[in-house]
């Protein structure tokens, strides 16, 4: 079948049929891409609980030229030849980002000092770059008491904004679903139903793919900020993954491992919590060299310098 | 050569009258410039018996506040150590345990923090980073010390006397536009 034709921000590109709205933009890169707080290109049947990747469509496709009613989750929604979608340069999808970044904070606790993801959090960026300094609630947020689940992983609940990413791993990654989502609107918490510890092989993950602090590594709790950490990636053998992660260095000690993660935050590979959680030694790593970190990261404020170039330093005005 | 200033004057090496061979006139006067000196104001004071005025925002030696309560404010968030330019803050951080909750605001707190005396510029960027009010530069001076590893101040020095008496002041440093604004209740979020 041939390519179809989509045009982004006045941008064209070409993209399979059943491409979604965001992979295509995705393909063009840089800023035309919608944020995604829940969707996970890993993750299958993730996307359309967050509301942030919502777009504007001025034109449905070459044969209907007319703009869809609303706006529309661009990770669910499917590309049609000649749509013309506009993220960025719509004033109504940023006025709506803007709306949905206050509605995912409403229940969100402002503890960042606190909060271990704190640099790398998803939330953090969305609302630093769509939302409001003020806020128009001041009802209580909801609550819970911090749980542990198993040794290796600290669930706060405060922190969690639902987006099922962490629920979608358990599903799709290890054999015996163990946790998911309790009840129903504003009472619906991740819980994993009378305290069962999750012990899968894979379970570590799900604190990668959490986009905020709500999954935390137990090992790494409290240790560091984490822009006090150099990230370097890392190898070593391992019989149950591909042992490629990045290690997480202050001085010569080895504070935390995580899985590579690319531009949008995404795992590159799942690694299993052998490597995760329990070789926290350089001896037991082969350093490959720093890991590239975006400058506009506040984990490059360590004075870290970045090898290879990583395609977004300052350009030269012309 | 043009002169690049009136004040310019053309040496001569002409003979010198009586009255200035013997020199009297011209030491008198300079007597009678330094005499005149001793009756001015004096523009030193004999420190530390006398102290200066300072303003009200003076960035001298840090505090680390307590709350209401005699909590400690300080999180070990880490901003102030990233925004400091001389690199002179650091940290390590615990998690609070049941039972320390009078003595620490948040879940977590600073274990260690020390603020290097001698690398700090007293530029105020760490109390202006602060999300929690927990730093404050005041009015007193760093005393001075006959080594180096002193200057490295610690939670014990830099962390406010409980007994609200001993309390360091610091409310002149906070305006009235500071102090509506906190009472927003727009803003409560930032409490």
């Amino acid at each position: 079948m041939s390519l179809l034709k989509v045009t982004i921000d006045n941008i064209e590109v070409e993209v399979e049929p059943g491409t979604t709205i965001l992979n295509a933009a995705r393909k063009i890169g840089g800023s035309v891409v919608p944020p995604a707080m829940c969707y996970y290109s890993k993750l299958e049947g993730s996307g359309g609980y967050c509301r942030s990747c919502l777009v504007k469509i001025s034109q449905s496709s070459a044969k209907d030229t007319r703009p869809m009613p609303k706006l529309v989750p661009s990770c669910r929604t499917a590309v049609q030849d000649g749509m013309v979608v506009l993220n960025t340069t719509s004033p109504e999808v940023m006025e709506n980002r803007r709306a949905i970044t206050e509605f995912l904070l409403l229940n969100h606790p402002l503890d960042c000092p606190v909060c271990d993801q704190a640099g790398e959090c998803h939330l953090q960026d969305l609302s630093y770059e769509h939302g409001l300094e003020e806020t128009n609630t001041i009802e209580e947020r909801r609550t819970f008491e911090p749980i542990d689940i198993g040794e290796l992983i600290k669930l706060n609940m405060n922190r969690c904004i639902l987006c099922y990413r962490c629920v979608k791993v358990a599903d799709q990654l290890t054999d015996k679903r163990v946790h998911g989502v309790l009840n129903r609107g504003d009472h619906s918490e991740i819980s994993t139903y009378i305290l069962n510890a999750v012990d899968n092989d894979f379970s570590g993950n799900m604190i990668d793919v959490c986009p905020v602090g709500a999954l935390t590594d137990r090992t790494f709790r409290f240790k560091s900020r984490v822009w006090f950490t150099k990230p370097m990636d890392a190898h070593r053998d391992c019989n149950t993954c591909s042992g490629k992660t990045v290690v997480w260095l202050k001085g010569e000690e080895i504070l935390r491992v995580t899985g590579r993660k690319d531009t949008y935050g995404e795992l590159e590979e799942f690694i299993c919590n052998e490597c995760r959680f329990h070789k926290k030694k350089v001896s037991d790593w082969v350093i490959e060299g720093p890991r590239n970190i975006k400058r506009n990261s506040v984990i490059s404020q360590n004075h870290y310098q970045n090898l290879k170039p990583t395609g977004d330093e300052p350009q030269k005005p012309e | 050569m043009q002169n690049l200033t009136n004040r310019s004057k053309v040496v001569s090496d002409k003979k010198m009258t009586f009255l200035e061979k013997i020199y009297l006139p011209a030491i008198l006067r300079g007597m009678s410039i330094t005499l005149s000196h001793f009756f001015r104001k004096k523009s030193t004071i004999s420190y530390p018996e006398q102290t200066r005025e300072f303003s009200k925002v003076y960035r001298g030696q840090h505090v680390l506040k307590r709350d209401e309560l005699g909590r400690e404010r300080c999180t070990a968030c880490g901003l102030c150590a990233v925004a400091c330019p001389a690199e002179a803050i650091t940290m390590i951080s615990a998690e609070r345990k049941p039972g320390e909750e009078h003595l620490y605001r948040e879940e977590k707190y600073a274990a260690v923090y020390e603020i290097n005396m001698l690398r700090c510029i007293f530029c105020g960027d760490c109390e202006d980073a602060c999300p929690k009010e927990a730093i404050f530069l005041t009015d007193r001076i760093v005393s001075s010390q006959y080594k180096r590893q002193p200057f490295v101040y610690g939670k014990d020095i830099l962390v406010e006397p409980l007994d609200p008496e001993k309390r360091i002041d610091i409310s002149a440093r906070q305006t009235d536009a500071v102090r509506k604004f906190k009472e927003n209740k727009k803003y409560a979020h930032n409490k």
